[in-house]
């Protein structure tokens, strides 16, 4: 009965989602307020329904219901609550209806908290954004039904791939989701804006919280996908150019450039139609990223469930969205009215900069990731494009944008002055060329461009303090007036320091960790140790553990360092009888911010086991910063500016009311 | 400045840039991508020694022989033709005999194979994509055999490059 109340909630969410795509349109063409304020409702009870649609299906999953079908493949009744919690979008057809749920809370968050819109843009928004539930609604009832029924129901379920039974699925595909289709949003104002061919400040003003929401989960998903990855994997490495991986780096650049370039339009009213286009690529590059990882058309880690006939039905969505969106808006931008001047070195030139390198670097992860699916396509010849082509690609063109990125704030709306603000900078350009010889001093010429990257690392860092001591005036007015400065100055402000702050962190984490990390693969028996970066590993033996679904052979490791003990270490491998496989559970020792990484190998006939260990030296602040990017985020979404909305024109509130109005 | 000379400076920044991009990425196109073959083809083609490849197929059964401090040798076949890979690292948990695995590295002068990397699939069930194409050339896979997927290849277990 309950699945079959899911599916039939999701059909009705379909039916409310066609009326709230096609209603609110034909009311904002003629103007009928009642029409328009259809779509709060309609977008609101889609959620509802969709919501339901979610939690029954989560209920099959904890009830261990294996007559429906999803529950029977990917669910085991043995398994940790918590994971039948998690497995529920641990395979395509839920993750599909995640997909939705997320995108229908969206489109009600619009509806609920959008009360400042002007009537007609929300109307278009909330049908725009159905338009798109829709599709992926049709989707999931057409091809990745969820709440299939097996008769007769079998006893046990085939158990959730074991890479998956880890706590990083309750946290990694929720936040990404939200990020991903977070971006929805954007791209339903660019197309409800080109509907009605009228752009200015304030829709930058209107869809900027939204894209900066949609920003910070994609930015805290991402990291914490990687994290995932990294401790999961047992390969040690947090970052593989993957094209699974890539097709959410490409959406994080294209939003990362469009809350850049939205700052411009909101505040100089220029940049217009770039914004719109790029809130138009944020989305697709989204729905290009959903295309790579639910069709199938992948060799790659995250792909957990494919079938070839879905993909093209994602095809047919993707290029109805983009293919529509980019027409609209070859159609309709040369329409939108031109905004300010300024001159090439000012804010908005140094934005410009940003968002010219940021498109461009996405535009090589592009490449690198569909030359190979294009190439096996036209010639049929397979080829692998790894790290090393992004590292000659991305690395390069990333480079001047962080050395560019401390002189943007500083610099002056219209007209900028690159020396004064150069002078202003020299306390960081000094402080990254003492990092530079630090570096070079204490590790020796190793590695000739590390210092360097070091050295730009602790320059944005200190940029970005600067353009707060700057705005305050610390070190050169009265304590006083620091103070009143310090608590009246715009959070946004503030948000941008620790954004800038946060990359210049992660950045001094990839550059100390792939650079000064240490590997070493050694066998060792019972009693033998081994040593890496000033720690001795001592083999104390093996044990067998049982867990709830799954057995594990534990290797029991104590760490020194100099001597003292500072922690144990057990990796493990974990054995799923359900499935027959096996998993490596690596062991992370933290020390700092840097950390110990052990993982199991193969145990040999004559008692000897093989390991595998990482010293990462300040590998935890990749992380960090990531997270330290997303609270400048969240800072500078809480500004007051943002929260209230646009200022409404006073002047035209008043002139009404002085002449006769109808009455309601 | 009037509007038009702001707009060519915006518009030769752009193409500068768009310019550096496409050099870079033609540049590292034609240094860092590893093509990826069956051992029929490395017999057909018999690439130089030192040429960086990917190579899939079946470990051979009987083929695999572990030595001292992590040294791993072991055969790939693709039903026709076969070649020998040598390896030192931990191989991946489901690396065995008669199961799919894709390998990296570069062609030694004798005509083996040194892998650096050794990815093997995640799940009992699947085959990777490559191996199930490069079986297929040799009419050695029968359509419905095995589910393939996408999601198979493990990231690779990496030891440093020699």
């Amino acid at each position: 009965m309950i699945p079959e109340l899911g599916h039939y909630a999701l059909v009705l969410a379909l039916a409310l989602g066609i009326v709230q795509a096609l209603v609110p349109l034909v009311g904002s063409l003629r103007g009928d307020a009642a029409l328009m304020r259809l779509a709060g409702s309609t977008a609101l009870m889609q959620f509802v329904f969709v919501a339901l649609s979610f939690v029954a299906l989560t209920a099959c999953y904890v009830t261990s219901d294996f007559s429906v079908a999803n529950v029977f493949e990917n669910s085991h009744s043995m398994m940790p609550l918590i994971y039948k919690f998690t497995s529920v979008w641990g395979n395509h057809e839920g993750s599909m209806l995640l997909w939705v749920l997320i995108l229908a809370a969206f489109g009600a968050a619009v509806a609920a908290f959008g009360g400042n819109l002007p009537a007609t843009l929300k109307a278009n928004v909330l049908a725009v954004q159905s338009w798109i539930a829709c599709s992926f609604y049709l989707f999931i009832l057409l091809t990745s039904n969820p709440f299939l029924r097996l008769a007769p129901a079998p006893f046990e379920g085939k158990d959730l791939n074991p890479i998956l039974q880890d706590i990083g699925l309750a946290v990694h595909p929720p936040l990404l989701y939200l990020g991903y289709v977070g971006f929805s949003i954007s791209f339903s104002f660019a197309i409800a804006a080109l509907i009605e061919g009228r752009i200015d400040a304030a829709w930058a003003r209107w869809v900027r919280p939204w894209t900066l929401a949609a920003w910070m989960f994609l930015t805290v998903g991402i990291a914490m996908g990687s994290y995932w990855a990294y401790y999961e994997l047992g390969w040690g490495g947090y970052w593989f150019w993957d094209p699974v991986e890539n097709a959410s780096l490409m959406p994080w650049i294209a939003g990362t450039a469009l809350l850049h370039s939205a700052v411009v339009m909101e505040k100089r009213n220029a940049l217009k139609i770039w914004t719109v286009l790029l809130a138009i690529l944020a989305f697709s590059l989204s729905l290009i990223g959903t295309f790579l990882v639910r069709s199938g058309v992948l060799t790659s880690v995250h792909t957990f469930a494919s079938d070839p006939s879905r993909g093209v039905f994602i095809l047919m969505i993707l290029i109805f969205f983009i293919g529509g969106g980019l027409a609209l808006f070859a159609w309709r931008a040369p329409m939108l009215k031109q905004g300010g001047l300024f001159a090439p070195v000012s804010r908005e030139g140094a934005l410009v900069f940003n968002n010219l390198f940021l498109t461009t670097a996405c535009l090589t992860v592009f490449v690198g990731t569909l030359y190979p699916l294009a190439l096996e396509a036209i010639t049929g010849e397979k080829i692998s494009v790894g790290a090393p082509f992004f590292n000659l690609t991305f690395g390069p063109l990333f480079i001047p944008l962080l050395f560019a990125m401390p002189f943007g704030p500083l610099l002056a709306w219209k007209r900028g002055d690159v020396l004064g603000v150069a002078q202003r900078l020299m306390a960081a350009f000094a402080i990254g060329l003492v990092a530079i010889a630090v570096t070079f001093v204490a590790m020796g010429v190793t590695s000739v461009l590390a210092p360097f990257g070091i050295g730009l690392a602790f320059y944005v860092m200190a940029g970005s303090l600067v353009d707060l001591v700057e705005h305050t005036g610390v070190f050169r007015l009265p304590l006083a007036t620091v103070r009143a400065r310090t608590f009246g100055l715009p959070r946004s402000v503030w948000g941008t320091a620790l954004a800038h702050f946060g990359m210049a962190v992660t950045l001094l984490g990839i550059v100390t960790a792939s650079t000064w990390g240490e590997e070493r693969i050694v066998a060792l028996k019972q009693g033998q140790s081994t040593s890496l970066s000033g720690y001795d590993m001592s083999f104390d033996g093996m044990t067998q553990r049982a867990g709830p679904n799954f057995r594990e052979t534990v290797a029991k490791f104590t760490a020194r360092s100099g001597g003292v003990a500072v922690g144990l270490m057990e990796p493990s491998k974990r054995s799923f009888g359900a499935r027959q496989s096996t998993t490596s559970e690596a062991a992370l020792l933290t020390r700092g911010f840097s950390q110990l990484y052990m993982s199991l190998g193969d145990v040999n006939e004559d008692g000897s086991v093989a390991v595998r260990l990482y010293f990462k030296p300040l590998v935890l602040l990749i992380w960090l910063g990531s997270l330290v990017m997303a609270l400048g985020g969240l800072l500078s979404l809480s500004d007051r500016r943002l929260r209230v909305g646009a200022p409404k024109p006073a002047k035209k509130a008043s002139k009404p009311s002085s002449t006769l109005q109808p009455a309601e | 400045m009037t509007r038009k000379q702001r707009r060519l400076t915006l518009i030769g920044g752009s193409l500068g840039v768009l310019a550096l991009a496409a050099v870079l990425v033609l540049s590292a196109l034609s240094d860092s991508i590893v093509f990826f073959n069956s051992p029929s083809d490395i017999a057909e083609k018999k690439p130089a020694a030192g040429t960086r490849v990917r190579i899939g197929g079946l470990v051979k059964p009987g083929s695999l022989e572990r030595g001292e401090s992590l040294n791993v040798r072991f055969a790939v076949t693709d039903g026709a033709h076969e070649i020998a890979v040598r390896y030192q690292g931990i191989v991946p948990d489901l690396f065995r005999e008669g199961q799919g695995v894709v390998t990296e590295g570069k062609i030694a002068a004798d005509g083996s194979f040194v892998a650096d990397s050794v990815l093997a699939k995640h799940d009992e069930k699947y085959m990777p994509r490559e191996v199930v194409d490069a079986l297929k050339k040799t009419g050695r896979w029968q359509e419905g055999e095995m589910k393939t997927d996408a999601h198979v290849v493990d990231k690779p277990t990496m030891s440093k490059t020699p």
